[in-house]
């Protein structure tokens, strides 16, 4: 009774207020978003916001038997449970309900249960279980087979279900294991892609060729420290740029300068590869390979980004545009997201005022665009808001992770603050158009129970860890 | 500690910079750039036109000539469409499967979400029958729109059609949107102003598909729709529509005017069409015929028409004379079976000598050409050219040579030649003599007038020498008529002078060329007249008005290929007369009425035994 008593004194407050303040914030979006004259009730069971309602209770109630439940039963039913979880997405492969082409659904009922949410939960439990063995080292080949295993499993059932999003979000768990001892250069690998994807949507293509060049010039000098060694690419480069520009002429093609410089830059990336082979200069074959990747990366991602959706994704917002061909492309709900944002301003058109949000311009806005709603109605300052909260949060567990004395309870806590990542950079991000459009709801925001129990199981289960921070848990 | 521990920075300092970077970008999003807001506001709002009820039209007589009928479109939302049967639904409507599917799929193509019309106005009895088979059809529904209709189906080219604005007119007119009816012709495109009323515009808040989620800004900024304006029209129904039957199977024209106050009673051109040929799905498939109809039919004769008046100008000439004092009206000159000068001969069938009253009554060319002759001879002019310059202002004063209509821009100007034009191609730099444009004396030549000019001047004779502008518009419901039509105009003559050869005009009818247009119990005044037709028979003409004191109609009969007055314009003149001031044709005339009515001038040249097409 008394341990009992404990837990309530032990449990992060401050925690527990931003998670209760971003379902709240998430309703009164969720609402403002289905809202319309005809429907005033909050409690309409037949519109989302009531149903959400629901599941926000339903979500405290599952906290609180988190927080009654022994901290122990989650180390010792970590593989039970992911095992469990594995069936459900083994069993959703044959009974699941195809919803907006995914067949990712297990309908209980009048509940409808996306298994590739919880499993999330299980492959956390399962990666801290085994992380925090004895025998676990990254440098140890059998952990490392063991990790990926536990990891490619549910990935590839979430595929099979044609749940790409879902998938991805498994690309979150490299943040525990870089901050368990991963080589920092696939973490590194990782940020650096990211990095170019959204500098190559951002900046004028041309721009960003030269900033590649310019950066290249300038890794090499850092690692070489050699000045008169950067004579031999300049003279390959600028003579690439000559030559091509003279065929454009001659040829008689429109001259478009990022062409030329595209085609320049990969003709003396190429020459220079070889040549720095020749030569036996591996940093310069490192610096020029990544230079030539990131070029190819840089001329497909906006195409990649314009077709990231699968045909399946690409109907589901036809279907719901009610557009047979689609004229407007595949970009036309990040643009349609975008000018509701956009139309926000500073401080917004106000709670319920919002236009582009309420009348269906944005598809899915209560669910994965659900932000859009934030950025025109609570404008900028809410926007801002709503970030700060949610890195705030990532921070805080972070911190809490690593005040723990177990290793699984740490490892858990990175798991749940970069799952949280993820879906946070992910979903934010496609709708401000900086990130590729993958249907991943916002934590704790977003309309649905399965994402809202499954984070609020994620987060609460950390905090019940937490609370017994002081017990050496295996 | 664990050795990693420091990599927990790292991390944060990733998450930190991607929040940095979703800041600038929600900044440039939200507050530098204010495209979005733009887009924002084209992206909600849509504009809903409430369509006004266009004016009826009436005749003087408070008879409707046009209103307007509620007929309805078959409008499809294609999402909402279930199973059907096509065959039945197409036979309902009468409309061939293959434009029923073929419209279908153009609405898909528009929006599966958005209504489109499949079928244009069903009429009401097809309507009737689809009204309790529309539950078979989901996803289809009727939407009401008014079409005109004309119980009468007469008076089509005064009336004027309406019709779909043109891009070009967009373009000028931005209270017009595409897809909006507008007159086109006649009354509908004089008075469109007044009868296309004001449409209301209620903006709304529509989603993505177009449908309608609120209003903006609380209707603030919404009108409402006002009704078009109702016009009563100068037309006598009755006398318009005998005009048009007594037409039949003729090419001319006849136009009526009050002459008290210049309302057309009556204007018909023919041949004529139905005014509903040209409303709804009737037009696509009359239009064409219409149009390459070699009579013309859409052609209105009556305003656009313009021929060489013929003998018919001889008063104004006989009016110029005396008010120039070239003659008096005991002024005699002689026909010797015409006039003859040198070379130049003209003929006539008297001989005998006239004054000014026998000439008009006989229409001797000899008198007439003499005394042209002698007015632009006159020394007080000072030489031939000036002479006709003073015969031209005359002339022109009458209305002619120029547009008297404020109604039909499709009017035609007629042709009273500048000294100029003579100048150039007659006189070509010698000196002016008359016997070279003294055809002008007997209407022939040159010059050229409308149906309409010639009536405008029969009542400036019956009003002893004043016009209003003709008209077919006596009143609009709630706005001024345009006040040029009620301004009297004056011609150069002196009134005088028209009294003086009244009796002329009455023994045209009494005894002279045409006694066959003579009314026991009316005195009319008239004159004959044959237009000459290079290209085949004559046309014959009469003008007239009756009574000859206190007239009350004016009137002009143009007869394509009549051959001469006194044969069809004079008894087709006199009926109309007759029926207008009687409101019946007396037995001892109706075998005249007989024949105008059997009189079939277009297809003169087919046997008796072929049925004439109607
Ligand atoms: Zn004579």
């Amino acid at each position: 009774m008394a341990q009992r008593f404990e837990i309530w004194k032990r449990l992060d407050w401050i925690i527990i207020l931003l998670y209760v303040f971003l379902v709240i914030a998430g309703w009164l979006n969720i609402y403002s978003a289905v809202y319309s004259e005809e429907h005033r009730s909050i409690f309409d069971m037949e519109q989302r916001y009531g149903k959400q309602m629901l599941w926000i209770i339903f979500a405290f109630v599952l906290g609180l038997l988190i927080l009654v439940t022994e901290s122990n039963f989650f180390v010792a039913f970590s593989f039970p449970l992911y095992i469990f979880l594995l069936f459900l997405l083994i069993v959703v492969l044959f009974f699941g309900n195809k919803v907006n082409g995914a067949k990712a659904w297990l309908t209980i009922g009048e509940f409808a249960l996306q298994p590739s949410e919880f499993a999330k939960f299980g492959t956390s439990l399962a990666l801290a279980k085994v992380m925090s063995s004895y025998d676990f080292s990254f440098k140890n080949r059998n952990s490392k087979i063991l990790l990926i295993a536990l990891l490619v499993i549910p990935v590839l059932l979430i595929v099979l279900q044609h749940d790409t999003g879902s998938a991805l979000v498994y690309v979150a768990f490299l943040i525990p294991f870089y901050r368990e001892g991963m080589s920092g250069l696939i973490l590194f690998f990782l940020f650096f892609t990211a990095l170019l994807f959204i500098l190559s949507l951002l900046l004028a293509p041309w721009l960003f060729v030269v900033l590649l060049i310019l950066s290249a010039f300038a890794v090499f000098i850092l690692l070489r420290k050699k000045w008169n060694e950067l004579l031999t690419p300049l003279i390959v480069l600028v003579s690439s740029v000559a030559l091509v520009s003279i065929i454009f002429l001659v040829f008689g093609l429109a001259y478009n300068f990022y062409f030329v410089l595209l085609i320049s830059s990969f003709i003396s990336g190429v020459i220079l590869l070889f040549f720095s082979i020749y030569k036996r200069i591996p940093q310069a074959t490192l610096i020029v390979s990544i230079f030539i990747l990131s070029l190819l990366f840089s001329f497909t991602v906006d195409f990649a980004f314009e077709n990231i959706l699968q045909p399946h994704q690409q109907d589901r917002i036809n279907n719901l545009l009610g557009i047979e061909s689609d004229p407007l492309g595949a970009g036309y709900n990040v643009n349609q997201s975008k000018i509701a944002i956009g139309s926000g301003g500073l401080f917004g058109k106000g709670f319920l005022k919002g236009t582009q949000t309420k009348f269906d311009f944005v598809p899915e806005q209560s669910t994965d665009f659900i932000f859009c709603t934030v950025g025109e109605e609570w404008g900028f300052v809410g926007s801002i808001v709503i970030i700060v909260a949610f890195i705030y949060l990532i921070i805080r567990i972070i911190n809490l992770a690593e005040r723990q004395r177990s290793i699984f309870s740490r490892v858990f806590g990175y798991c749940v603050a970069s799952i949280i990542f993820f879906h946070f950079v992910i979903n934010i991000g496609m709708t401000i158009g900086i990130a590729p459009v993958i249907g991943i709801p916002l934590p704790f925001f977003s309309y649905g129970g399965s994402s809202l129990w499954f984070f609020t199981l994620l987060l609460f289960t950390f905090l019940r860890l937490d609370a017994s921070r002081f017990e050496q848990l295996r | 500690m664990n050795s990693f521990a420091k990599r927990k920075n790292i991390i944060i300092g990733i998450l930190l910079i991607i929040g940095a970077i979703y800041v600038m970008r929600l900044f440039n999003l939200q507050i530098v750039d204010s495209t979005y807001k733009r887009s924002a506001t084209r992206n909600v709002v849509r504009e809903v036109i409430e369509f006004p009820s266009r004016g009826l039209i009436y005749d003087r007589n408070g008879e409707m000539l046009v209103y307007n009928q509620i007929v309805y479109d078959l409008l499809a939302t294609p999402r909402e469409i279930g199973r059907f049967d096509t065959t039945t639904l197409c036979s309902i409507i009468d409309v061939p499967k293959e434009v029923f599917i073929d419209e279908l799929k153009k609405a898909k193509r528009m929006s599966t979400y958005r209504p489109s019309v499949i079928i244009k106005q069903i009429p009401p009895d097809r309507y009737a029958l689809l009204k309790e088979k529309m539950f078979k059809f989901p996803g289809f529904y009727l939407q009401t729109r008014n079409v005109r209709t004309y119980p009468f189906g007469c008076a089509a080219h005064v009336l004027g059609y309406i019709g779909e604005v043109s891009p070009a007119f967009l373009e000028k007119n931005p209270y017009y949107r595409s897809g909006d009816y507008i007159g086109v012709s006649g009354i509908e495109k004089a008075y469109e102003e007044h009868l296309r009323g004001r449409k209301g515009v209620s903006l709304f808040l529509v989603d993505v598909h177009g449908r309608i989620k609120g209003s903006y800004e609380d209707g603030k900024l919404d009108t409402v729709a006002v009704k078009g304006r109702d016009l009563v029209s100068s037309l006598d129904r009755e006398l318009q529509q005998y005009g048009e039957k007594l037409m039949v199977n003729k090419a001319g024209s006849i136009v009526a005017i009050e002459p008290s106050t210049g309302e057309i009673l009556s204007l018909v051109s023919s041949p004529s069409y139905d005014p509903v040929e040209m409303v709804g799905r009737n037009r696509t498939v009359n239009f064409p015929r219409l149009l390459n109809d070699p009579l013309l039919p859409l052609f209105n004769r009556a305003i656009s028409a313009q021929y060489p008046p013929g003998s018919t100008v001889k008063m104004l000439h006989g009016l110029i004379a005396l008010e120039e004092n070239i003659i008096t009206l005991g002024s005699s000159y002689y026909c010797a079976n015409g006039f003859h000068v040198g070379n130049f001969h003209q003929a006539c069938h008297h001989e005998q000598s006239f004054n000014l009253n026998n000439a008009i009554a006989q229409s001797c060319n000899a008198y007439f050409s003499q005394e042209f002759r002698d007015l632009l001879q006159d020394r007080k002019y000072g030489g031939a050219r000036n002479g006709y310059e003073v015969w031209r202002n005359h002339v022109l004063s009458f209305g002619f040579g120029n547009r008297i209509s404020y109604e039909f821009d499709e009017e035609a100007k007629g042709f009273i030649p500048e000294a100029e034009y003579y100048e150039k191609r007659v006189f070509k730099n010698a000196k002016w003599r008359a016997l070279p444009i003294i055809s002008l004396a007997i209407g022939q030549g040159e010059m050229q007038t409308t149906p309409l000019q010639m009536a405008n001047y029969t009542a400036i004779l019956a009003n002893r020498g004043f016009y209003y502008p003709p008209h077919v518009v006596r009143s609009i419901d709630g706005a001024e008529l345009n006040p040029e039509l009620k301004t009297k105009r004056y011609t150069t003559v002196n009134s005088i002078q028209f009294e003086r050869i009244m009796d002329g005009m009455e023994e045209v009818v009494n005894s002279g060329t045409a006694s066959i247009a003579r009314i026991p119990g009316i005195t009319i005044c008239g004159k004959t007249g044959t237009a000459q037709n290079p290209h085949g028979s004559d046309h014959s003409t009469f003008i007239a008005f009756a009574p000859r004191e206190n007239p009350k109609i004016a009137i002009a009969v143009y007869v394509e290929n009549g051959k001469w007055g006194n044969l069809y314009a004079a008894p087709i003149a006199s009926l109309m007369i007759e029926k207008y001031l009687k409101d019946s044709i007396q037995p001892s005339r109706q075998w005249l009425e007989t024949r105008m009515l059997e009189t079939n001038l277009l297809y003169p040249e087919l046997p008796n035994y072929i049925q004439y097409p109607k």
